[in-house]
């Protein structure tokens, strides 16, 4: 499967963010995205996944491919690490579970409450629902945020198997992550120009 | 649908969820009515139909601010939003859910607190069944207010004002159906008119709901 995004126009809140981004990732590859705090890293994943209509320009993969992971993890406190994994199956339609409990090593926590759940634990039940979801394409909002070394070994490890399997990932991070065959596309020149950097509102009142 | 519902009655029963609130709310309200008014029975059981649909109505809204909000701080609905489930499939469901936990006790409970407004007879299991038929449409119009005022900080009392002129119909019929059977006439027109009133709510309201999520998504 090959995801050939063209000329995309982003938009967050109304106001254009970004503006011509272009890029093919084909099936086993990664696409790593740099830029500043507040260049649109996050917008541009929300734009891919669906979650926010483009303002001109094609995707070329139906959001329906598409395994979204934001800043939050989506975890409700009052939940046990198996229901939550239990739930996603349910709505994805997948038996991934196994793997996903052994990717990011959920067994010892299977049965505690996300309430109860460290930071970091947290973080890796929220990823380890991309393997429960089965779709080829993720989209990593800042994975690492509370990973220790180990568990973004882990993450690497898992990434690099559902590479291997055909699927193909977009990450935005900061941190250099070790992984195979990464392009890196910098966000930094589509920044739309529209946008003065120097107005909070947006309005042009300040320009 | 079926794993989502079930998440959403465990979130309810579990500690914070708010269920029982509802109805602990309709229990005190209807409690607080005779040491309002008074205790003349004739009184009471004149205003009763009324105040005890108004009760179930305003106990409704207490909880429709936690419809979504919670799944849009903790970042859950951006991850319903894009998995298989249509957002239409998320707003029914979470409309049932919601009936479940609050308009269905509301409507067992409702003909015992009748008891207390000296509803007569027969009035009391109209009430039941007017609840029963009247509260689904609460639900939906609320799951829709709730969709509405999805991540706006302190969007509950904005949701009661939105939703509230739109429970006018549903409470109208609701109230007329035991103030019917309670004087001895026919409660069935109106119980009728309820029940169409539901059936036009459930069938358009998951549609609005899921445009308005769509839009507060962005």
């Amino acid at each position: 499967m090959q995801m050939t995004v063209t000329n995309l126009a982003c938009a967050r809140g109304g106001l254009q963010v970004l503006a011509g981004v272009s890029f093919t990732l084909a099936s086993g590859q990664v696409l790593v995205v740099r830029g500043s705090n507040g260049a649109g890293k996050t917008t541009l994943l929300r734009t891919l996944a669906g979650l926010t209509p483009p303002l001109s320009g094609g995707i070329g993969v139906l959001p329906e491919a598409i395994a979204y992971a934001g800043h939050a993890d989506g975890l409700k406190v009052q939940l046990t690490v198996a229901e939550h994994l239990r739930f996603w199956a349910g709505i994805f339609g997948t038996r991934g579970g196994q793997t996903a409990i052994d990717s990011f090593d959920l067994a010892g926590l299977l049965d505690r409450r996300a309430g109860t759940l460290s930071a970091g634990q947290r973080r890796r039940l929220g990823l380890a629902r991309l393997l429960v979801t089965g779709r080829p394409l993720w989209c990593l909002d800042e994975p690492t945020t509370s990973l220790d070394a180990a568990n973004t070994a882990r993450l690497i490890r898992a990434v690099t198997a559902h590479l291997k399997g055909g699927g193909s990932a977009i990450i935005a991070t900061h941190s250099n992550l070790d992984l195979p065959t990464g392009q890196i596309l910098d966000i930094t020149p589509f920044v739309a120009k529209s946008l003065p950097r120097d107005d909070p509102f947006g309005d042009g009142a300040f320009a | 649908m079926r794993g989502l519902l079930l998440r959403e009655l465990v979130l309810a029963v579990r500690a914070g969820g708010g269920f029982g609130l509802g109805l602990a709310f309709f229990l005190i309200v209807t409690v607080l009515v005779p040491f309002g008014v008074g205790p003349e029975t004739e009184t009471l059981a004149l205003i009763a139909p009324g105040v005890l649909w108004v009760g179930a109505l305003l106990a409704c809204l207490l909880s429709l601010d936690r419809v979504f909000q919670p799944d849009w701080e903790d970042g859950s609905l951006d991850l319903l939003a894009t998995s298989p489930l249509p957002l239409e499939s998320l707003a029914a469901g979470k409309a049932l859910a919601h009936w479940l936990t609050t308009g269905l006790p509301l409507a067992v409970a409702a003909p015992v607190l009748g008891l207390i407004l000296n509803l007569s007879g027969p009035g009391g299991l109209w009430l039941m069944l007017s609840l029963a038929v009247g509260t689904p449409a609460l639900s939906a119009i609320g799951t829709f207010g709730a969709a509405l005022t999805v991540g706006l900080r302190r969007g509950g009392l904005l949701l009661s004002l939105l939703v509230l002129p739109l429970y006018v119909p549903t409470l109208l019929f609701g109230a007329l159906v035991v103030t019917r059977a309670a004087g001895g006439q026919d409660p069935v027109p109106p119980l009728v008119l309820l029940a169409g009133v539901t059936l036009a709510t459930l069938a358009a309201m998951p549609f609005a709901s899921a445009a308005a999520l769509r839009v507060n998504l962005r």
